[in-house]
């Protein structure tokens, strides 16, 4: 039984279709990423295994237990937890208090202040600047707390959004050595790419989203190597 | 000079019951992104609640909280579930939704309608109760009894939600649903949940200005109307969603609204409320304490 399991799913916005008979899955432990360019659908996959949005046909199974009706909040209890594209930062916050909302539900309050520990071990930078107003970080700094708040959920699958979206380069290494760490301390990874050479890097199989359909899968390595890849994607 | 001391010290006191009447409405729109047309009738239900309490009990008014703050609540709470939550289901996509704020509307009505029929248009009053035109003589100066405990109840209230908003759980999470809702949706916080309790805060704070006013003013059925455009203004004057800055818009009406009549007809100073107003749209409709930055 996979741990994440999306089949055959179509998502609509009106009458709009940007997701036809979309199926994937995730292993527990595994680092899976979805490539594709602007306008793919990925932003879309993920909003509709959170729930902000509901698939018109197919099914989504979590841990085997069908979530493809449920709330947002419920598929957060179960341990879903995203970063959305563009971090969507509480602006007005403190550090230290997205961080705390963060760990708003039932399963991750009662551990709240352990899993601050391991957010700021994970992020030192987070901790020296805990009651700084968000809006006032830089964007590396904002994508560092939108993960650091995803990790105060106590996320059993992590879906990242972009993370590595209108950052520096140097920055853009910072972001994907966090992911890299958060992977190796157990946490499953779903990541949501254009950023197709560092994403296929660290994961272990990928997925190709082009005009709301997966065109190719399979292991990360060899679809570093594939020619389409390459020319769509890492521009060779 | 006495007299225009005098005076201000009332205004201050009287506007910061106005901060008090208007704390509510800023709350529910700092969060729900609605103005509440209902408020005023919100107020209406507090004075009365409050009025019975004490008339049937004989209590002090200030007594009255421990009934009207939670039967409040629980009016706000439910008027939120029932009437609004369907309309805003409805409407999920759209940021401020202009069908919520016409529910509102028919709420008013119906709220003052309603007690027109159960409690006819007669005016009440407690006219024995301990505050009623009782006076402090400081100097040569007369300050109000009522309104005194009334400014500082404001301040208490004001301070109150103020606290519960930014040092609790659940007010982190209401502020986290007032900055972004989706977001904060991805944090397992219940959009829907938060919407109801803040409207029962917001009521619960309406109701505890309702019973800072019964001890000195008349409660009928349309009492509401008499304050409601006046706590638009003053949460425009303050930034709609701020705390602090509706107590402070109500001191700045409740002082012009006093000192005012000193130097002009009444009139005159109602038209400078109404002036004060529109500058603050087209100049400043962030209010004085508005945030800059989009929510
Ligand atoms: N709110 C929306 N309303 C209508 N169409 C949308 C909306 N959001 C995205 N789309 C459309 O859906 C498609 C997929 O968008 P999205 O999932 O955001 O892609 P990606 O994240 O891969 O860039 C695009 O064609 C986009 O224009
Ligand atoms: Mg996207």
């Amino acid at each position: 039984m996979p741990f994440l399991e999306v089949k055959e799913i179509d998502v609509y916005y009106g009458d709009m279709q940007v997701i036809f008979g979309l199926s994937l899955n995730v292993e527990e432990g595994e680092v899976v990423s979805i490539i594709g360019g602007n306008g793919a659908g990925k932003s879309t996959l993920l909003r509709t295994i959170s729930g902000l949005m509901s698939s018109k046909r197919g099914e989504i199974l979590f841990e085997g237990a069908p979530i493809s009706r449920s709330e947002p909040a419920d598929i957060v209890e179960r341990g879903i937890i995203q970063v959305p594209e563009g971090r969507r930062l509480f602006t007005l916050m403190s550090i230290k208090d997205n961080l705390a909302v963060g760990a708003y539900s039932r399963r991750a309050e009662a551990d709240a202040e352990k899993t601050l520990k391991e957010v700021y071990a994970l992020m030192p930078r987070l901790q020296e600047r805990e009651n700084q107003v968000a809006i006032t970080l830089s964007g590396g700094e904002q994508q560092m707390v939108a993960i650091g708040r995803g990790i105060m959920a106590k996320p059993k699958l992590l879906m990242l959004d972009e993370p590595s979206l209108g950052l520096a380069p140097i920055l853009i290494k910072d972001i994907f050595e966090t992911v890299r760490k958060i992977a190796d301390q157990g946490t499953t990874v779903l990541l949501v790419e254009q950023d197709v050479m560092h994403s296929l890097r660290l994961s272990d199989r990928g997925y190709v989203l082009e005009h709301g359909r997966i065109v190719m899968e399979g292991p990360a390595k060899q679809l570093l190597e594939d020619p389409h890849v390459k020319t769509a994607y890492l521009g060779l | 000079m006495i007299t225009i001391l005098e005076d201000t010290i009332n205004g201050i006191l009287m506007g910061s019951i106005y901060g008090l009447m208007a704390l509510g409405l800023t709350v529910i729109f700092g969060v729900l992104k609605v103005i509440n047309f209902a408020h005023g009738s919100l107020l209406m239900v507090g004075m009365y609640v409050a009025y019975w309490a004490v008339q049937l009990t004989g209590l002090h008014p200030y007594l009255a909280l421990i009934l009207v703050v939670p039967v409040m609540y629980l009016f706000g709470y439910y008027l939120q579930d029932i009437v609004i939550k369907p309309i805003y289901k409805a409407e999920k996509q759209v940021r401020e939704p202009i069908t919520v704020i016409i529910v509102t509307t028919g709420v008013w009505y119906i709220l003052d309608n309603l007690s027109l029929l159960v409690f006819t248009p007669q005016y009440r009053s407690l006219p024995d109760n301990p505050l009623r035109g009782k006076m402090i003589e400081i100097g040569s100066m007369l300050i109000s009894v009522p309104k005194l405990w009334g400014a500082v109840t404001a301040v208490l209230t004001a301070a109150a939600i103020y606290w519960f908003l930014q040092k609790t759980r659940m007010g982190r999470a209401i502020r986290a649903t007032s900055l972004d809702r989706e977001a904060a949706s991805l944090m397992g916080i219940r959009q829907y949940s938060i919407y109801n309790i803040t409207f029962g805060i917001g009521t619960a704070a309406a109701g505890v200005a309702g019973v800072t006013i019964v001890p000195f003013f008349n409660v009928f059925p349309t009492v509401g109307v008499l304050f409601d455009i006046k706590c638009f203004i003053i949460v425009v004057l303050g930034g709609l969603g701020s705390i602090g800055g509706a107590i402070l818009g109500g001191i700045i009406i409740g002082i012009i609204e006093s000192v005012g009549p000193q130097f002009m007809a009444a009139t005159w100073t109602e038209a400078i409320v109404y002036g004060l107003f529109l500058i603050f749209l087209f100049v400043r409709p962030s209010g004085l304490f508005g945030v800059k930055y989009d929510w």
